[in-house]
């Protein structure tokens, strides 16, 4: 997959795709480490936008004040996403359903407006700009597009990776344990605030990675990134592309980036089309694209 | 974050009058919006996230209706039918194709109401901000209290909302409706067994709080502008106030009201900038100390 994806442009070089692949790799992975929560760990958090922002406005920060070279700037954002991860996680963890879903909100939103006020470090609602210096790194010039694309993919797939082999592990079916039975779980010794705080630490790290590239992509970071539609873009992808399948949000994310291109070549209302979409899809398919598949074809195998 | 400001603002009683005020008016449309939202968790455990949108379309059909019969009166009715009829059409329609299945698509069919219509309002009433005025029966000079200044329209906005809460909270203790309202929300199959017709009634607690959704935006009308997308941060906070109250409350949802707002009217003081970070940082502090929220059931 990532060999076919890197020898793309080696056969014919389409600046629109290469873009698309960057951003997707973005939302990819946002939208994935989203679903370790919603489809595995059944928790479903309505402020992970913020991870993915605050991953964002720490790697532009990262690079515009200190004289750290790029990789390291990187992870040392996803290092303080996922601190910031487990700070937040240890407030919003031992919620049930419906509140965790508000307070996970309410930081998200607490979390925007404090980098809308402070203006004095993220430029404010103008967004952080003056642009961060894209280095050579490991004979990458961030500054080609070509270079940045070939960078994404990497990173995206080696991240997407990482993912999977948590969710395919023995943590990963304790998550799903929690999930399916949370009551059980707790009779067979499993801590669940521990696992649930771990899942959630996890997952801001890995959207705060997607976040480095957004910003990577950007040139800077916007509060945008930290705000609830992104949030409910994530959740949408999600949804959209499947819960219970690993590759159901890239496929979700996928698909919502397309259609968002499409809407808006045609039409200024591109609300009133992809709502038309969501409903028609929430009412008629009522699960995800990859679940739809797997559930048609589990019937026909039967 | 100016505390000598606020300390000044607690010894000048016109400044406490006027701050008081402003909070009361954000924290009585913050009730009127909560309570719909409230009832409707409370009897079909729906987190409606397409509330902010029956607010927004209620502005904006007061403001039509205003501006064709030129009564403020008829305006607000309008405002406030039409979304009590659009809440059983969105409940009828569209949410009872998802009672049972995941939350998500709940979810999922309010967020697409709420992108189709704030671009349906668009197409309608334009993108740019639209401003009521304030009708001319309230464009009377101030009333003055401890020296703090009171336009009559805030006054009389203060009363309506105070007014609908004690009708709403003796309508739900004292008719038969109200107790059977009170009863779904406990256990609705053994209300259905009883012979109730709880598809009707799902359909009435969605009028009722659209209507009170629809009121709200059309009392809104004379003192905030309108515009398309302002439903979400009225629903924001409508959630806040929800959740700090205890989803379910309709007392509680009158209390986080009041507090929302008087941290908002003494907030524009102390945290000129951040007053939205406060209120998050009241819900947060709310939460982590009493998770089901003030008036909430323990969990």
């Amino acid at each position: 997959m990532l060999i076919l994806l890197l020898a793309i442009p080696i056969l014919h070089r389409s600046p629109a795709f290469e873009d698309f692949i960057i951003r997707l790799s973005a939302m990819a992975l946002f939208a994935t480490s989203l679903n370790l929560l919603v489809g595995t760990t059944g928790m479903v958090s309505f402020g992970h936008g913020m991870f993915y922002g605050f991953g964002a406005y720490a790697f532009g920060l990262t690079m515009q004040l200190t004289e750290l070279s790029l990789p390291v700037a990187a992870l040392f954002a996803v290092a303080l996403t996922t601190i910031a991860a487990l700070v937040v996680g240890a407030i919003c963890v031992r919620l049930s359903t419906d509140y965790f879903a508000f307070i996970t909100l309410a930081v998200q939103m607490l979390f925007f407006s404090v980098i809308v006020s402070w203006q004095s470090l993220t430029g404010g609602d103008q967004g952080l700009r003056g642009g961060i210096p894209r280095r050579h790194i490991f004979g990458f010039d961030l500054g080609s597009q070509l270079h940045l694309y070939q960078f994404c993919a990497i990173v995206a797939v080696l991240g997407l990776l990482a993912l999977r082999h948590v969710s395919m592990s023995p943590f990963g079916n304790t998550l799903r344990m929690i999930r399916d039975n949370a009551e059980r779980a707790g009779f067979v010794g499993i801590i669940l605030w521990r696992a649930r705080l771990l899942a959630f630490t996890i997952a801001g790290g890995f959207a705060g990675m997607g976040g480095v590239l957004a910003a990577l992509f950007v040139s800077g970071a916007y509060p945008e990134l930290a705000d609830w539609p992104n949030s409910g873009q994530a959740i949408f992808a999600v949804m959209l592309g499947g819960i219970n399948s690993f590759l159901g949000p890239v496929l979700g994310a996928t698909i919502l980036l397309a259609m968002n291109d499409l809407v808006q070549r045609f039409t200024e209302y591109h609300g009133l089309v992809l709502g038309v979409v969501i409903l028609a899809f929430a009412l008629g398919l009522r699960r995800g694209v990859l679940d739809f598949i797997h559930l048609v074809w589990s019937k026909r195998a039967r | 974050m100016d505390f000598n400001a606020l300390g000044a603002c607690f010894t000048t009683p016109a400044c406490v009058v006027t701050q008081a005020t402003s909070g009361l008016i954000v924290g009585m449309l913050l009730f009127l919006v909560a309570a719909g939202l409230t009832l409707i968790f409370g009897v079909l455990k729906i987190v409606n996230f397409a509330h902010g949108t029956f607010y927004m379309l209620g502005g904006y059909v007061a403001y039509s209706a205003y501006a064709e019969t030129d009564s403020y009166a008829l305006a607000v009715l309008a405002g406030a039918v039409a979304m009590a009829l659009f809440g059983v059409l969105f409940e009828r329609v569209l949410m009872s194709r998802v009672y049972g299945s995941n939350v998500l698509m709940q979810l999922l069919v309010c967020y697409a109401v709420v992108l189709i219509f704030d671009d349906i309002v668009k197409i309608v009433w334009g993108p740019e901000f639209r401003a009521m005025g304030m009708p001319a029966a309230f464009q009377v000079p101030p009333l003055f209290i401890a020296g703090g200044v009171v336009p009559p329209f805030y006054a009389v906005l203060i009363g309506i909302a105070a007014l609908i809460a004690i009708v709403l909270s003796l309508g739900l203790s004292r008719t038969r409706l109200g107790k059977t309202v009170r009863a779904a929300a406990v256990n609705p199959q053994m209300v259905s067994a009883l012979g109730v017709n709880t598809t009707v009634l799902f359909a009435i607690v969605f009028a009722i709080g659209g209507g009170l959704a629809g009121l709200a935006g059309a009392l809104a009308g004379p003192v905030r502008s309108l515009s398309p997308g302002m439903g979400f941060s009225i629903l924001i906070e409508g959630f806040i106030v929800t959740v700090i109250g205890g989803m379910g409350s309709i007392a509680g949802a009158m209390v986080a009201a009041l507090v929302i707002g008087l941290v908002r009217g003494f907030g524009t003081i102390g945290f000129p900038g951040f007053t939205d970070g406060l209120i998050y940082i009241v819900m947060i502090g709310i939460l982590v100390l009493r998770p089901q929220g003030l008036f909430g059931r323990p969990l």
